[in-house]
């Protein structure tokens, strides 16, 4: 297991560094390739040449490429100095870059959004999967019937309507008519009731397109498992229902969960760019759109590392749980 | 403001429905808008109107306290005052700044117009119009209690010339007081105080005398920018000054955090005696900041928030909404200063013939285009010449291509253009335009189905809007992907021509990157009238001038004006002492405004 564990994070190391390398040269060297200079987007109407080339000293674009690359590098390990007309800002590490735009190092900037994006993402995951795998497992209990059929026609709606509709309706609904819920996200440091009601709407919202997902995903598993000869064998051997579906059933149902549990946390960890702009969550989704829109190269290469190693490291913990749910599986 | 009834009991059974309602959604429609709830929130007693707080002062009242409540959807781009740029950050820079001069606290086009401020009166200008003379007034102070001086002011103005450091700003003081760029900014300023500049003289604290090379008759509108903003020598934090200035005004920053908002308190040191211009009635100002422009617009209507921050419009998803009976009186619709307008290269071919580009100009469906930018109120009057209303020498009458006895085009005028030109089947052109501004790409499709009627084949280019200034602002990238027609919009940086004419119009302002004389235009005629409207000895006499400019570039027919922009910006009932301004490009005087009646 330990061995395991070693192999997969040298694993995780070397992917993160493929993803910086990819996600660096897609924003600094093809630029360069086609002839454009980032440095015209960071100093406004009146573009002074000295205003340009203290942004290309400060951001080392006259540097070569690689060693561009070995200092952002090096930034998120050790810290890194950005230097313009004699004027040095430090940037401790772990340094993903300085946005020039708000004059802040870029990690304390999605360091102060982690918080917010964190409790949507686990609040919403909790409602989703009690929500989807209860509703799956039922369906696929209840096959053919009217609640097999109502539960998968409800999960159908989730899937096919987009956040930006139920979120916006939802809104419309509960905020703006029956003001039942504030919709302003508070820290929970601040209040963990007013964090709760800030919360509820995106949850929800969040929730309803993914548990939609993992309600069909479980129903088509279960389905699946339920013809299996060993849960047939179980029934024959007389145990109860409930253990049979409990015990045996779900564990070789979760193992397909899991698996897109680890992604979609993952990806979800990175920024759910639509929720936080819906309900206007300041997190790691809406640093992302606004840096985009504001071309903000800094912030948005941050958060597509954060997005990546998210990823990785949900994945590398699905990984390891395999060996809990599912005894068939053996790591080492 | 809206209050939210509570009960956790009720909240727990509100989250178990949520699902349930959701499904329903497909019938939810627009909802049921018979109730008056928003209107009891919303609309104004029976002497309120739509527009009512355009040309005059609505609500005046003297309460002092609340907290005033922003929204906007695009953040500052600095709060350091050397460095911002966007027009709603130099109307709330004034929270916290205070100028020699700035403008006049009073609704619209008047408020163009100049007052002292920190100085006791307005400038005393010299014969030769080359020297400015200030005093400071007595009890001016910063945040801490000690006195603004002249040298805070010199020391300001100074950073701006650091733009190896400090960039984004306008940098009129620069080429106006060192057009040869011989002083290398405070950082670099090898003198012991810093204060190195030339042609800033501070003989005693009180007195700042400013010594221009050659006369300019809108120096003091330069003067009034809040990059000429004094900043203090031992509280220049330099490129981290943005995110927290030292106040100087009625109100300091509390808190800072770019794309998130802004929390503002009154400033205990600030004294009402020495300011004639800020009324200082909320006893805090906070900002919020959103992607979610859409729900911005609600909020807004909903009565959570104050104003639009920004005021750049309400969104075409809430518009209906807010002109619904009910809450139009909380709208308001003012000119905002900005042209939105197409501009033909004359290096680009055929445009280098004046009847290729009058075909274009006379054939275009004006309406279509008026249209496309959201119509005559969110969008604006079509305009029919290239000087903003508010602009000294304007005439709006003035319609040299008879846009108005035509508003869908002239298609026979402008094929008898297209037989003069040599082109009498039509060309083929591409028209240029910003990728991040929908309104823009929708005025492109109507230009380009109206030139279609008259024959000319013209291609949209969609380019990376960011890149404006390296892309359109390039002639030869201009010339070298054959740009014959490029949509764009301007307003003025001080309300005069030479604010907004002479970076589209005068051949001496053709750059190689970062251009704004998209058309090239290089005529010694307009040129010398720019001369002549810069050294006159009074705005009337400079508006004769710009007048004859603005025919003249008319003549050439290098542009052709789609509208002079309006907005319709939300004013929540709250608002006392509101009004727009014309020096804010149309947007409410801020630092005019209360929350108490």
């Amino acid at each position: 297991m330990l061995a395991y564990l070693i192999r997969r994070l040298f694993a995780v190391v070397l992917m993160l560094m493929v993803v910086t390398l990819v996600t660096f040269g897609i924003f600094f060297l093809i630029p360069k390739m086609v002839g454009t200079d980032p440095a015209t987007m960071y100093v406004g109407k009146q573009a002074d040449p000295a205003a340009i080339e203290g942004i290309r000293q400060k951001m080392g674009l006259d540097d070569p490429i690689l060693v561009q690359f070995w200092e952002f590098v090096r930034g998120i390990v050790v810290g890194r100095d950005y230097t313009s007309g004699g004027e040095t800002t430090h940037c401790a590490a772990p340094c993903f870059g300085y946005s020039f735009r708000t004059e802040q190092a870029v990690w304390p900037i999605l360091l102060d959004r982690i918080p917010v994006t964190l409790s949507l993402a686990a609040g919403a995951c909790v409602l989703w999967l009690l929500g989807g795998i209860t509703t799956g497992v039922v369906s696929a209990l209840r096959r053919g019937t009217v609640v097999d059929r109502s539960a998968m026609g409800v999960a159908l709606a989730g899937v096919s309507l987009p956040i930006y509709f139920t979120g916006v309706v939802a809104l419309a609904i509960f905020h703006y008519k029956l003001e039942w819920f504030d919709a302003t996200y508070v820290p929970i440091e601040d209040s963990f009731t007013g964090w709760l009601e800030g919360l509820v709407l995106p949850w929800v919202t969040l929730a309803f397109l993914y548990a939609a997902m993992y309600a069909r995903l479980t129903r088509a598993t279960m389905l699946e498992v339920l013809g299996e000869d060993y849960i047939r064998t179980a029934r024959a051997k007389g145990l109860k229902e409930p253990v049979v579906i409990g015990k045996h059933a779900m564990r070789s149902t979760m193992t397909p969960i899991l698996t897109i549990l680890g992604m979609d946390l993952g990806a979800l960890i990175g920024g759910a760019i639509l929720t936080e702009t819906t309900f206007n969550l300041q997190g790691l989704g809406q640093a992302a759109i606004r840096s985009i829109g504001e071309r903000d190269l800094p912030i948005i290469v941050g958060v597509t590392l954060i997005t990546a190693a998210s990823v990785v490291v949900a994945n590398l913990i699905v990984d390891l749980m395999y060996a809990v749910i599912d005894p068939r599986v053996r790591l080492a | 403001m809206t209050t939210h009834r509570s009960g956790r009991r009720r909240k727990a059974a509100a989250s178990a429905v949520i699902v349930a309602a959701l499904l329903s959604t497909a019938a939810c429609g627009g909802g049921d808008d018979s109730s008056d709830d928003s209107g009891k929130k919303n609309s104004a007693n029976g002497k309120i109107e739509f527009n009512g707080a355009v040309g005059k002062v609505l609500n005046a009242s003297t309460k002092k306290g609340g907290e005033l409540k922003f929204i906007g959807s695009q953040d500052f781009d600095f709060l350091d005052p050397q460095r911002g740029y966007y027009g709603f950050m130099w109307d709330f820079a004034r929270y916290y700044t205070r100028q020699l001069v700035t403008p006049k606290p009073v609704p619209g086009k008047e408020s163009t117009e100049l007052v002292p401020d920190m100085a006791t009166a307005r400038a005393e200008v010299s014969a030769d119009g080359k020297t400015y003379k200030y005093t400071l007034k007595d009890g001016v102070k910063w945040e801490d209690g000690k006195p603004v001086t002249s040298k805070d002011v010199k020391y300001g103005i100074e950073r701006i010339w650091a733009q190896d450091v400090l960039s984004g700003g306008p940098v009129y003081l620069m080429q106006v007081l060192d057009p040869d760029g011989k002083y290398k900014g405070p950082y670099k300023d090898t003198a012991p105080d810093k204060l190195g500049l030339k042609a800033i003289e501070t003989p005693d604290d009180k007195t700042i005398i400013f010594k221009l090379p050659k006369p300019n008759a809108d120096f003091e509108q330069m003067l009034a920018m809040p990059s000429a903003t004094p900043v203090r020598q031992d509280k220049d934090t330099k490129e981290k000054y943005t995110l927290k200035p030292f106040s100087n005004g009625p109100y300091k920053v509390d808190s800072y955090t770019p794309t998130k908002g802004a929390q503002l308190s009154r400033n205990p040191n600030w004294d009402a005696a020495t300011d004639d211009v800020r009324k200082a009635l909320p006893d805090t100002i906070s900002v919020t900041l959103t992607t979610n422009a859409d729900d911005m617009d609600k909020r807004l209507i909903a009565g959570e928030y104050d104003v639009d921050l920004n005021a750049t419009g309400i969104g075409q998803a809430a518009r209906a909404e807010a002109l619904n009976p009910k809450n139009r009186a909380n709208v308001d619709n003012p000119q905002t200063g900005f042209i939105r307008y197409a501009v033909m290269p004359t290096d680009v071919k055929p445009f280098d013939n004046i009847d290729c580009r009058k075909a274009v100009v006379v054939g275009a469906d004006h309406k279509s285009l008026q249209t496309a930018r959201g119509g005559p109120q969110a969008g604006g009057d079509i305009a029919t010449n290239m000087l903003p209303p508010a602009i000294g020498g304007a005439d709006p009458a003035y319609d040299p291509y008879e846009f108005n006895k035509n508003p869908n085009g002239d298609v026979a005028k402008a094929k008898e253009y297209l037989k003069s030109c040599g082109k009498p089947n039509g060309f083929k052109t591409t028209i240029a335009v910003r990728n991040n501004k929908p309104l823009e790409v929708a005025t492109a499709e109507s230009l380009q189905a109206s030139l279609k009627k008259i024959g000319i084949d013209a291609q949209i280019d969609q380019y990376d809007g960011a890149q404006t200034s390296g892309i359109i602002g390039a002639p030869a990238n201009v010339r070298k992907k054959n740009y014959g027609i490029i949509i764009m919009g301007w307003g003025a940086d001080f309300p005069t021509g030479q604010g907004f004419s002479q970076p589209l119009v005068d051949g001496r302002f053709i750059l190689d990157s970062g251009n704004n004389n998209f058309s090239m235009t290089d005529d010694p005629a307009i040129n010398k009238l720019f001369d002549d409207a810069i050294a006159a000895k009074t705005p009337e006499e400079a508006s004769g001038f710009y007048k004859q400019m603005n025919e003249k570039v008319s003549d050439s027919a290098v542009y052709l004006p789609f509208t002079q922009e309006k907005n319709l910006i939300w004013r929540s009932s709250r608002l006392t002492n509101v009004y727009t301004a014309d020096s804010y490009n149309g947007r409410y005087d801020y630092a005019s405004l209360g929350v108490v009646k």
